[in-house]
């Protein structure tokens, strides 16, 4: 089993097609969980604390949004431990949580500078090219095992 | 540890997500559901949830997709009871992947039967916004 990073991080298809071939999809909603679960370290109605952006400095230098130094103290960890990442190009796809443009460029930058298998797709808009999608996620992933 | 996930069926599948819960019923695990317009959110421990999935996602391969969610149901920091209505976050996403699930549900489909995807077939694209400024140019310039 491989831990698969799917960008974008909140994706269903892409998590979906990875579990569906035994593999583990990092995605944003298990490292959120994480914050959920643990005891004294949140209140409503946040679910980022004080000291994300400070994690996020690993990432992105101090002057840069806490937007992003925020939104990379979840990502960044994720890119850390991935060993193989499925990407989907362009933006229109990101939306809601993702929606932040800078945080998706240093996010892909991280993930194509680690060395790690990665496939590059973008989102089907017909059956053709949704087959072509499918067939080469299950190449993709079936050539990791 | 708890998990929660959604239980998403495509416009092309046949189940309802009544027939999801009704089946999660069936299994009787110590498992909360919520159905929603777009198919069910489970939560409870992971082994129950991971059981669950296995046999939900026989109901009909290629239409059921399941992805993890972070809160759990209700939560006051998600539930739209609590925090006023609207559209939650998150749902933007779900949205955009949903109109999608049906081409992705053919292509499973077709993966299953083992058939490889056409070659040289050339797609249908929807045009760019150039595309666009250069055909309304050219039909009224």
């Amino acid at each position: 089993m491989v831990k698969v990073m799917v960008y974008p991080p909140t994706s269903m298809i892409l998590a979906d097609l990875v579990e569906r071939k035994g593999h583990e999809a990092l995605v944003v909603s298990k490292e959120v969980r994480k914050k959920v679960d643990t005891p004294g370290l949140d209140s409503p109605p946040l679910n980022m604390t004080t000291e994300d952006p400070k994690k996020g400095l690993k990432y992105a230098a101090v002057d840069v949004p806490s937007g992003v130094r925020g939104r990379m103290a979840l990502l960044g960890p994720m890119i850390e431990e991935a060993e193989a990442a499925i990407v989907i190009k362009g933006d229109d796809c990101t939306l809601g949580c993702t929606g932040c443009a800078r945080t998706n460029e240093l996010a892909r930058f991280l993930l194509k500078t680690k060395r790690i298998p990665l496939l590059e797709l973008e989102y089907p808009e017909d059956e053709v090219e949704a087959k072509r999608f499918v067939f080469k996620i299950r190449e993709f992933l079936e050539g990791l095992s | 540890m708890k998990s929660t996930k959604y239980v998403v069926t495509s416009q092309d599948s046949d189940v309802l997500p009544s027939d999801i819960a009704l089946r999660i019923y069936e299994l009787g695990r110590d498992i909360n559901v919520k159905e929603t317009c777009f198919g069910v959110i489970i939560d409870g421990e992971e082994e129950d949830i991971s059981a669950t999935v296995e046999d939900l996602r026989k109901m009909d391969e290629t239409n059921i997709f399941i992805k993890d969610r972070g809160f759990s149901p209700g939560d006051p920091r998600r539930c739209r009871g609590h925090r006023g209505g609207g559209a939650r976050p998150g749902f933007y996403m779900m949205e955009h992947e949903s109109e999608i699930l049906p081409l992705i549900s053919r292509g499973l489909a077709s993966e299953a039967r083992g058939e490889d995807p056409p070659s040289g077939v050339e797609t249908k694209r929807r045009p760019t916004l150039e595309d666009l400024e250069a055909m309304i140019n050219e039909e009224f310039s």
